[in-house]
Order: C-alpha cells, then structure tokens, then sequence
C-alpha cells in the first residue's frame, strides 16, 4: 500500500435561495423597508418583534400587527472581539437581545460600539438604517448606543 | 400599509460557506497515481476481492477497508451512456456528446467519464475504447488528467463480460 | 411493550482534525469494533440501521450515504438516516423495535466539523429570514444566555470555571478525550474572556470523530449473551425557535423530557449531560434537580471534545458503559440539539443482566 499524501482543496459552496416570505413575515419586511419595525400581538397580546406567524404556545396564527420604535433597551449582549469574516460588522460589535419600546420579546441583532465598557445591560439602543432599505433584515444596520 | 407594488414577498437569502475538503486516505493514494498517469483500483487483500475505481476507502459489499492497490488499464468498456444536449459549463467539450458509465480492465465496478472521436449515434453498450490523455505536463491530481475516452479497433465485449475482464483485456 | 438493551458501544478518539480520513474511513474501523463487541459481522446480522450525520459539518452533499459503504449493505438492508445528533437515530431505531419490526439495530453519528467554520455553519439553522442573514454564531448566541445567568446572579463566573475544571480533570480518564488535564478554576478565571462573558474554555472544541451502538430486545441480548444496559426510558421536547420568547435560564424541555422518560422513579447513579458550553452544565443539572449523589459528566463532557452529530449517541454510550462496567446501576443520558439548548433528549439506563 502506497502512502497517501493528505490532498486538500479549499472551496465555497453557495446556495442561492430565494425565500417567499409568506405575508406575515413579509409585511415586517416590506415596513422596515419604508423604514419602520412594526410586531404582532401573541395570543397573550405580548408583542412580538420581529413577528411571528403562529404563537409558539397555543399554536394560534397572529394577524394583529403593531408598530413599535426604533429604539430599545439591551436585555443581554456578547462582546465580539474578533468579528467573522461572515459577520455583519467588521470591527469589534456586540450582538444583543434587544427589547424595542413598545415590544415585550427581545429580538437579536448586532450593536456598534467603541469598546466592550460602553455596552451595558439596560443600555439604550436605537437602530440604524442602511443607506438603500430593500425589504432585508439588515434594512437595519445595526443598533447604537444613545 | 404601502403600495401593492413595493409589498415584500421574496427575498434572495443566498448562503455561501468556505470549508477545506479532504480527499480522504484511499482516494489520496488513487489520485496520487492518477498524476503520474496511472489508473489504479483497490480491492480487500483476499483472492477474488472485487476491484473498485475511484476507491473511497471501503470495500461496500462488505463493509471492508480496501487496502490492497491494483494498477489497471487505461482501456475500458461502455456500460452505458447517454447522449447530452446541454455543455458543460467550463468545459470545452461541445454538444451532444456522451457520457458513459466505463469499466476499465482489470476493474469490476464502472466509473463516469466523457467519449469522444466517436460517431454519437454508433456508440454501443460492450464497446471497446482507450483512455486520451493531456499532455504529461498538465497531470494533476484530477480525473480530468484524461480528456475523454475515444473508440478503439477491438471486439465487443459481451454484456455478460463487462465488469469482468483481466488488466490484460479482451481476448487478452 | 419490548424492553430494550444496549449490547455494545464503541467510539473514535475525539480530534481536532481527522486529517486524511474521510466519512468512511473515519467510520469503518468504529462500526468493526461494534461488530465485534457484539460477536456479529457487519449490518446484515442486525434488523435495522439508523445513522445521525449533518452534510453541512464539511461541505460534502450525501456525506451520510457515502457512510453506508462501512455497512456491508451487499444484498440490501434497511437503512435510515436522520440530519441531527444520533442520539435521535437511536430514538428511531427504539421506535422501530418497539413497534416490532425489528428485534436489533445498529445505530452510529459521525461528525467531520473540521473542514468548515463550524460556528457559522451553525448559524444558517436559525430562522432563514431574521437570524441567518445576520449570521449570528453558536458562540455569540451561548453568550447572551450566559450573560442573562450571570447578571440574574444564577450563577458566577466561578461557578462556570469550576465545571470547566472538572471536565478537564474528570477528562484525564477518558482514552478518547480531545481536552484533559489538571486546569484548576483559577487557572480558566485568569483567561481573557473570547466572547464575553465566555472564555474559550468555556465553549466546546471543534471536534472530529465518531461513535457506534448496538441495540436489541432484551430477548435478543440474553440470546447473545452480552452484557447489557435497559433503556427503561427514553423521550425528547423542543423549545420555540425564537429565542427571545424563551426562558434561556432554564431548560423546560429538558426537564419535562426527563419526567416523561421515568428518570425520578429511581436513584440517578451517573448522568452524561450534553452541554456544548460550561454554564449550560448547570442550567441542565438544576433543571433536572441533580443533587451530589448523582455524579456528572464523568467522561469530562462535550467541554472535553464535540463530535458533532454523535456527542448526544456518545453520552448515552458512556453511561452505559459505566454501568456494565458495575460503576453504576442507573443512569441518564441527555443529547440537545439547536442554539442554547433549544432540543432536549433525556434516556434512563438500567442495569440489565450480565452487566
């Protein structure tokens, strides 16, 4: 039996779906991007952000929509010292759950900040939009500190 | 709520993911044959193992590590093929051309690979054809070391045969 | 209803990097050491197989069928699969004895995450529309529930440190750990954090490797004269997947698992706990109610190695091996599944005879 040298070769698998969003989820998409972060009452009316199609506790589809604000309170967060290169942001960001006013389930995004001393839980956030808004989850940016 | 036409319905979510593959030790010692122009099956270490091209490592019937290594002939027979319309991107072979399942001699199980100087419309199942390939210079580590496999001057094989003929052929 | 044993249970060592070998290289000398344990020669002499594998772990599309090839599938068997941890093959396999149209089955995970970037391949199980796109890693996600434990003042920093030392330590005794040695919770609490709060010993390696199991009526397993362990219980509950709506403290579908598989009817000897980082050790033992009389994560734990797609398989096969080896009487294995422990499965093992 010969000896086998170890034979390598990198690469990148793509699949390159295109998602129908169905119309709860679309409508949240089609509103952030005009640019605003509405939820949806859960059986218990908690409004949940981003919305959901059905209540994970009673299963009930949720149709009542409610407009929420831009800004919020961090719940939680972890400090990325040292972004992926698949990460939304290239320095280092906090990811965190974060309750928008108006909103009683925190959702997760990333947040900007300058050090890891900065964030805090219970901190203010507001979200920043992307230059062009395309109906995409990364409509916002990202959240800031206020 | 906006206007019908800017409603979100769809979205291009596309994932891309970057891995490192790894050959694996049995297709490592077949690949690293294949670049010095050589194809080579692997079989159990016991009397009449069946011989398997390209190997993965295991002797499936059994569930068995092959790790015995058998040189084989760049000769081969069609098994089966078909005809294909449409090219195949980034290669130069144009349509139709065939595909076909071949078993090179000294082998029992067939491999895909592509024909060509051939006349589409004869290409026959038992048919004799010879591996063609790139100049030395452009051997890798890759099944594309051949170009294609064209027809040559021998007898059918019979169905009944294919799969089962020595390294050294029909009527060898 | 049948009773069922497992006869015999077999692993790799856990690597960082198995290098050369590809699904059934890495397979095929595990699946004959099974073989082997049980006195059989391939999968024709068990009912059913059933694997646990993840294509996206490497890269490689139909990796899984590739796995068959170590079977000996020559004439054909009855094969399955499942796209999640093998601790939930083996929950098929059950289903399929029970249900009686098999009296033995072969169950087996492999997991290959070095060839990709296993956080991130992570990230692309979450919800496609809010959480992918974000790529929102494994790690990060365990981060924010750390953080909520911590800042609730369920648990310290300490607290974290000390199962991460006890997993390294109580590692030193397993043959086929990737991580082991004598680190003390000191020497983990003098790291700098890797993503806050987390340290990179409170997170799991990446891992190579894999595991396979024998199981059969307990008729089967008397026939065979091997020794075995009765899975006197076994169930499995899922979590929302939206995390926000979750209590990330607690691990309700862990516990009500544990209820439905009978694991309070009897002293808990032994429990193998999958928990990917080390605060999630503890969200898991309080929320079974383990107390000092049940000892935790001898084998030092997935902080010690994670065969992804085999490490739940794994815990099982450990408590089992601990009891025929007379180190227990009974015990539970747990295997979890998704982010922060969304997907819980709880097994109860007893001591059947011969063991």
């Amino acid at each position: 039996m010969s000896q086998p040298e170890i034979l390598n070769q990198a690469f990148e698998l793509g699949f390159t779906y295109t998602r129908s969003t169905g119309p709860v989820v679309g409508r949240f998409l089609t509103e952030l991007k005009n640019r605003r972060i509405v939820g949806i009452k859960a059986s218990d009316s908690r409004v949940v952000v981003p919305p959901m199609e059905y209540d994970p506790d009673t299963a009930e589809e949720l149709s009542e929509f409610v407009e929420v604000g831009e800004q919020g309170e961090i719940v939680s967060f972890a400090w990325v010292k040292e972004p992926r290169e698949a990460h939304p942001m290239d320095v280092p960001f906090a990811w965190a759950m974060i309750k928008l006013d108006g909103a009683d389930v925190p959702m997760i995004h990333c947040v900007a900040a300058a050090s890891e001393g900065d964030v805090k839980t219970g901190a203010r956030v507001r979200a920043v939009w992307a230059d062009e808004t395309i109906g995409f989850i990364t409509d916002i940016r990202c959240f800031e500190l206020v | 709520m906006s206007e019908e036409q800017d409603v979100v319905t769809v979205i291009q979510a596309p994932i891309y993911l970057k891995y490192n593959f790894t050959a694996g030790a049995a297709p490592a010692r077949f690949l690293t044959q294949l670049k010095k122009g050589k194809l080579t099956g692997q079989c159990r270490d016991e009397p009449g193992a069946p011989v398997y091209i390209p190997p993965r490592g295991s002797c499936p019937a059994t569930g068995k590590p092959t790790e015995k290594e058998v040189e084989l002939s760049d000769k081969a027979t069609v098994q089966s093929f078909t005809i294909v319309h449409i090219p195949i991107p980034g290669n130069a072979i144009q349509p139709p051309f065939i595909v076909a399942n071949l078993v090179a001699d000294g082998a029992n199980i067939s491999f895909i690979h592509l024909m060509s100087e051939c006349v589409n419309e004869e290409v026959h199942i038992g048919q004799r054809v010879q591996a063609v390939w790139k100049p030395e210079a452009e051997w890798d580590y890759a099944m594309d070391n051949i170009k294609y496999f064209k027809p040559i001057d021998e007898p059918d094989v019979p169905p009944e045969q294919i799969g089962k003929l020595p390294v050294t052929g029909w009527e060898g | 209803m049948r009773d069922i044993a497992i006869c015999a249970y077999q692993q790799t060592d856990i690597v960082s990097d198995a290098g050369a070998q590809n699904e059934v290289e890495l397979i095929m000398p595990v699946l004959g050491r099974t073989f082997a344990q049980a006195g059989i020669n391939n999968a024709q002499d068990v009912d059913f197989v059933c694997s646990g594998s993840c294509d996206y772990l490497q890269g490689a599309a139909f990796a899984f069928v590739l796995g068959v090839d170590a079977l000996g599938a020559v004439p054909p068997i009855k094969e399955s699969h499942v796209e999640m941890d093998a601790a939930w093959a083996l929950y098929e396999a059950i289903l399929k004895i029970r249900m009686g149209h098999a009296n033995s089955a072969l169950v087996y995970g492999f997991g290959k995450s070095s060839p990709g970037e296993l956080p991130i391949v992570l990230s692309q199980q979450l919800d496609p529309y809010y959480l992918a796109p974000l790529w929102v890693d494994s790690i990060s996600l365990a981060a924010l529930q750390a953080r909520l434990m911590l800042e609730q003042g369920l648990i310290t920093e300490r607290d974290m440190a000390e199962v991460v030392s006890r997993s390294r330590r109580n590692a030193r005794n397993n043959p086929h750990a990737q991580l082991k040695g004598d680190i003390s919770p000191e020497d983990v609490l003098a790291e700098e954090t890797y993503v806050s709060p987390l340290r990179k010993s409170d997170c799991c390696p990446v891992s190579d490797g894999a595991c396979a199991m024998i199981i059969a009526t307990v008729d089967q397993a008397q026939a065979w004269g091997l020794p075995y362990a009765v899975i006197s219980g076994i169930d499995h509950c899922i979590e929302t997947h939206n995390l926000g709506m979750r209590d990330l403290t607690d691990s309700v579908s862990t516990r009500m698992a544990a209820n439905h598989a009978g694991m309070n009817a009897g002293k808990v000897d032994v429990a193998e706990l999958y928990a990917p980082f080390s605060h999630q050790e503890l969200i898991l033992t309080r929320a079974l109610g383990l107390d000092a009389e049940t000892q935790v994560n001898p084998s030092g734990g997935v902080l010690a190695g994670n065969l992804m797609m085999a490490s739940g398989l794994s815990r099982i096969g450990e408590v089992f091996n601990r009891i025929v080896n007379g180190e227990a009487q009974r015990g539970i294995a747990h295997a979890t599944s998704g982010p922060c422990l969304q997907h819980n499965l709880v097994a109860v093992l007893e001591k059947g005879e011969n063991a």
